[in-house]
């Protein structure tokens, strides 16, 4: 692809792999994009070596991410990434360990490792982009399609009930949870930006847009449409405190939800158990 | 030789023990019966030689954690049994397509399905060839003494570096419980094989590129080559295609990489099948009973032989094509209802007549089992 000179000159330029993976998959308008140009100016900003910061993925149009940019990458199997991640990060604890991940890779097929990589409270950074549907496989029902909606799967509204992935990054043991969407961009870095710098488990939430199929079967509109829509429902955590349940429903709560910097990391506490036993 | 540390161990002890002379640094498994000790075995050992041990949250993320930790520059190891071996299919595929070093002990047991637990089997041998889907070629070996517990699992850690390939272990039951006094080897006693690591500048790195014997140079994350690794079939730099060429490309490496080099790779224990009448087939725990047998019936007089295989797959046919060529019947002995006897008959001279053992009602098969097979057949 010929690089205009404006390009040469974004920051994000940097970090992508023009000659040999692109074009991308996602449809134009995709908020996975918003997220990636995010992710690399906060890397960018943090000072991370290339080399230092491995990022990994599973399945879906978003575990797609990692495959652009100019770090480590590891692309594996549907739901697997943090499984994968915690090989990665325990195999060479000074790496940058970053998972990118959809609902459906996260929460469906990936739910056992979610909370398990959770629970061991790990230190890896997983950006969980959210569109509430299995985007790659042309919109089916995924554990975050709200009640009602339709998807390809439930072609007369959803009759399940939905995950809240920072909810259960919480219950489970995650020590850095934050939620943001694609509309709400310097947040966006501000809370990856925190993420990366966390020790210890971090969920980064990213509520995002699939108009192609999210976005036409419930007659949501175009991509800016959806970013719109998303601002009108985004609630801080200031806010949303002074908020009963049911004023909350269909709203995202956007902002940092927790942190605990106390609790201890899993390498570090398996690196002491090393130089305990090896005296 | 004199005087090495003996000690008295189970096949499954014997693993670790061979894992952790070839290198093995990270273990990552879920226990199960009848393996288990593989596991606890190397979350004992591995701290105190500065190496890790994880117990994950199933067999599918056992797996992918080794690859991970392959990828950063471990010799990555796990064990399991046929349950677990099924739930690491997918991710084995993966460990074929990217080509990463990785192995596998699957210590067999009854099945299908949850099976016999406690008790032996070898009805994992063709699922150790064809376990995941699609086109790849495969290696498996399988011990029949606890000795050789170590020593072959030291040879599936070389052959796993040097094809930068997934290698399974194929023990059974009785051969991960069963309690042998062996010598420790010493360091130099066995060849250690490490990966090749890549020369070539970063910039001008290609992560699968075309070699002489078809492996790529293989560097960890964080050492500055930051490559492309994807399940998706790829082309010699990582990134995925459906370029037809490319795609035929990147299969027949992975094809070739073993059968124009599987001289390397095979192995097997022929004895006395010059003269034979009747020669037994056989690999793992069975072989046992079967040069038993073998021994018996020359001391009674039969011109008996025996074929011990220790590397399953690839299939060494040309090896059963020779050996058997004077013969004028096989027996092939083994605990489950027929998988490498078809293989045998495949190349088997058609005035050669087959004959089987087999057993799957969790019972090991015994000498005197094969010397009736024996007298029947002669
Ligand atoms: C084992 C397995 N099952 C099913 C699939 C098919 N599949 C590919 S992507 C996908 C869903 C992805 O959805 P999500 O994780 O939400 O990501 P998105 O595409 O929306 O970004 C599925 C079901 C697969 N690749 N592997």
């Amino acid at each position: 692809m010929a690089t205009t000179e404006k390009q040469k000159s974004d920051i994000t330029h940097k970090y992508l792999r023009p000659q040999k993976s692109f074009p991308s998959v996602w449809c134009p308008g995709c908020g996975n994009g918003i997220v990636m140009g995010a992710f690399v100016r906060v890397v960018d900003k943090l000072g991370y070596s290339k080399d230092e910061v491995a990022m990994v993925s599973g399945i879906g149009c978003t575990s797609r991410l990692p495959v652009y940019l100019d770090f480590n990458s590891l692309h594996t199997t549907h739901g697997r990434a943090l499984a994968f991640a915690t090989g990665v990060k325990f195999g060479q604890p000074k790496m940058k360990v970053v998972v990118i991940t959809g609902d459906g890779d996260a929460l469906a097929i990936g739910g056992n490792h979610f909370i398990h990589a959770c629970r061991r409270n790990i230190d890896i950074t997983c950006i969980l982009i959210n569109n509430h549907t299995y985007g790659m496989t042309g919109g089916q029902g995924s554990p975050t399609t709200p009640e009602d909606a339709i998807s390809t799967t439930t072609p007369y509204g959803n009759v399940e009930k939905h995950f809240d992935p920072c909810d259960l990054a919480m219950a489970a043991g995650a020590t850095y949870v934050a939620r943001g969407t694609v509309t709400h961009y310097p947040q966006m870095e501000k809370i990856i930006s925190a993420g990366l710098e966390h020790e210890g488990f971090s969920l980064i939430e990213i509520i995002s847009n699939c108009h192609t199929y999210y976005g036409r079967l419930n007659r949501k509109g175009d991509a800016p449409a959806m970013l719109e829509q998303f601002k009108e429902n985004a609630i801080t955590t200031g806010k949303a405190k002074k908020m009963d349940e049911q004023e909350l429903v269909g709203k995202y709560v956007i902002g940092k939800l927790h942190e605990d910097n106390v609790k201890s990391e899993f390498c570090c506490e398996y690196q002491k158990l090393i130089d305990h036993q090896k005296g | 030789m004199a005087n090495k540390k003996k000690k008295l161990l189970q096949g499954n002890g014997a693993c670790v023990e061979g894992a952790i002379y070839a290198g093995m640094t990270f273990y990552a498994g879920y226990p199960i019966t009848p393996s288990t000790e593989i596991a606890e075995g190397c979350a004992k050992i591995l701290p105190k030689l500065g190496g890790r041990f994880i117990q994950m949250e199933d067999e599918i993320a056992s797996i992918a954690a080794i690859i991970g930790a392959s990828i950063t520059g471990h010799k990555a190891f796990t064990g399991t049994s046929g349950p677990g071996y099924s739930l690491m299919s997918e991710s084995l595929g993966y460990a074929y397509m990217t080509e990463t070093p990785i192995v596998v002990v699957n210590v067999q047991r009854g099945g299908p399905s949850t099976g016999l637990p406690t008790k032996v089997g070898q009805a994992d041998t063709m699922q150790a060839r064809w376990g995941t889907h699609g086109d790849y070629n495969a290696i498996a070996i399988a011990p029949s003494t606890v000795g050789e517990c170590l020593t072959e699992t030291i040879r599936a850690f070389n052959l796993a570096e040097r094809f930068r390939t997934p290698v399974t272990v194929l023990l059974d039951e009785v051969m991960g419980h069963m309690r042998e006094i062996i010598e420790l080897p010493e360091k130099g006693d066995h060849e250690v094989f490490d990966r090749v690591k890549p020369t070539a500048k970063p910039e001008d790195f290609e992560a699968f590129e075309m070699t002489d014997n078809l492996v790529s140079p293989m560097p960890s994350y964080g050492e500055g080559y930051r490559y492309n690794v994807t399940g998706l079939t790829h082309d010699v730099h990582g990134f995925s295609t459906n370029r037809t060429d490319e795609t035929i490309m990147k299969l027949d490496k992975l094809y070739n990489k073993i059968e124009h080099f599987k001289d390397e790779i095979f192995k097997s224990r022929v004895e006395l099948v010059d003269d034979a009448d009747v020669i037994f087939i056989s690999y793992g725990t069975v072989s046992r009973a079967a040069l038993q047998a073998m021994q018996i019936a020359r001391k009674a007089g039969a011109k008996v032989g025996s074929i011990q295989l220790y590397t399953i797959w690839p299939f060494d046919y040309e090896m059963i094509k020779r050996a058997t060529k004077n013969c004028k019947k096989v027996i092939v002995a083994e605990m489950n209802m027929g998988q490498i006897c078809h293989e045998v008959q495949k190349v088997l001279d058609p005035s050669i007549k087959l004959e089987t053992v087999q057993r799957y009602d969790g019972e090991i098969i015994t000498p005197m089992e094969l010397l009736e097979k024996l007298e029947e057949v002669l």
